[in-house]
């Protein structure tokens, strides 16, 4: 059973949708004893990085998240509340992952916009999490702040500058793209995920 | 970089889909559902519905076609069509819609872009643009071309940019249904004056007019249907032209 953390912060349909499609049971909770007894856990999250991490609070999550054993994967500004700190807000995070996320700075002249939107590359792939999937494949983005380079990047991608748009650490996981989004890529990815 | 989009438009009435030349005539192309799968397996980098139905009956056969869509297909996809409310979005949203579009009801009323980009984020929100050009100017007309306003086109965008909107997908009403191409000037002017994307749409008619909007007009993303409905070219054959003419396409 894959525990998908309920904290408050937008559509979870699509991520339910995904996991639809590729045949995997889940449940969408916040309860501290189905999360802590999940075979996975999934901490989605769209909108602004400080309400979600007051969000987190509010449930009494933090910690529980940190200390989870199981297989977690963070998505879009789930990976970055578990990052050191976000400026989105100018928020302390989680710090599961030791580096800081930072906002895209626009230039027009050379066709960087912002929010980084659309589809991009990863390069550098690095984890069985992407088992199967080529170098340079094509994922879904949608964002305006990233995660900066770090050890713990287990693939990079480039808008305007070079960011981890996936990160890992022991069995924390976390995507800066929406593999839920991201077509058959995508779909393997979270396939992935799940056979870890 | 992030790679040049190429979007599929599907016109909905009565949960199948219509294409219009200049929004006229209408001829049924298919199962809505179905050609969207095949889009995307084909290679579509997102898909457009856009609700043509006038009626409650046909507004609420469109709510269960977005749970549908959002359940079988596997790339991003944006709704419109009669969205005028903050709760009409939110319906859309809670069915699966990962964007809406919103057009005549946001001339009409342009806080409805402050409203749903403030309460569900400016990636949620497209502005669909409709112009037409008088003496060499663009006006914003509503209600799918018929109706003209005084608002001019670059005052129009750069407000609605302001507002929130996270995208702005223009359509010329001069140039649409004609397939006989974009007008890329419009585009790269509004490019330059713009920092959130820009999706090109009405007028393509071949390869070489949605490789000039994408190079010469420095649109993000092109949006077309009749030359993908009725299988001139597949999205697949059609990226790989565009990556010939060195485009960053997804392939």
């Amino acid at each position: 059973m894959i525990a998908i953390i309920d904290y408050d912060t937008g559509n979870l349909r699509s991520v339910c949708n995904a996991l639809e499609r590729i045949g995997a049971k889940y449940c969408v909770t916040d309860d501290v004893a189905v999360i802590r007894s999940a075979d996975k856990v999934l901490l989605p999250g769209v909108g602004e990085a400080s309400s979600a991490m007051s969000k987190l609070k509010e449930r009494g999550l933090c910690n529980v998240i940190k200390e989870l054993t199981q297989p977690v994967l963070g998505i879009c500004i789930g990976m970055q509340l578990m990052c050191m700190h976000s400026e989105e807000g100018d928020v302390d995070c989680l710090g599961i992952f030791p580096t800081g996320v930072r906002r895209f700075i626009a230039d027009r002249e050379h066709g960087v916009k912002v929010p980084h939107m659309g589809w991009n590359r990863i390069n550098n792939l690095k984890s069985p999490l992407f088992k199967d999937i080529d170098e340079g494949a094509f994922v879904y983005f949608v964002h305006s702040f990233a995660p900066d380079v770090c050890d713990e990047a287990i693939s990079l991608s480039c808008n305007g500058r070079q960011f981890a748009s996936a990160l890992a650490k022991g069995n924390f996981y976390g995507t800066q793209f929406h593999p839920e989004k991201s077509g058959d890529v995508g779909e393997q990815i979270l396939k992935n995920f799940i056979e870890l | 970089m992030v790679a040049k989009r190429i979007i599929p438009c599907l016109d909905v009435k009565d949960g199948r889909t219509v294409k219009g030349v200049n929004f006229l005539q209408l001829q049924d192309v298919g199962d809505a559902v179905e050609l969207g799968k095949l889009y995307a397996e084909q290679g579509a980098d997102e898909l457009v519905y856009l609700d043509i139905s006038a009626t409650v009956e046909g507004r609420n056969t469109f709510t269960s076609l977005v749970e549908c869509i959002a359940l079988n297909i596997n790339i991003p996809f944006t709704v419109g069509g009669g969205i005028s409310t903050i709760d009409d979005a939110a319906r859309l949203l809670d069915v699966g819609a990962d964007k809406i579009s919103i057009n005549s009801a946001a001339v009409r009323n342009p806080s409805l872009i402050d409203e749903i980009a403030s309460k569900y984020g400016s990636q949620f929100v497209v502005l669909a643009v409709d112009a037409k050009s008088i003496d060499g100017k663009y006006f914003i007309t509503t209600h799918g071309g018929r109706q003209m306003t005084e608002r001019e086109l670059f005052e129009w965008v750069r407000e609605g940019q302001e507002r929130g909107a996270g995208e702005i997908l223009l359509t010329s009403m001069d140039h649409d249904g004609t397939r006989c191409g974009y007008p890329c000037e419009l585009f790269a002017e509004l490019s330059e004056q713009l920092s959130i994307p820009i999706i090109a749409s009405g007028g393509a008619g071949s390869v070489s007019d949605i490789v000039d909007v994408l190079s010469k007009g420095r649109a993000d993303a092109a949006l077309a249907a009749s030359i993908f409905h009725y299988g001139e070219i597949t999205v697949g054959e059609l990226k790989k032209e565009l990556m010939k003419h060195g485009i960053n396409v997804r392939i």
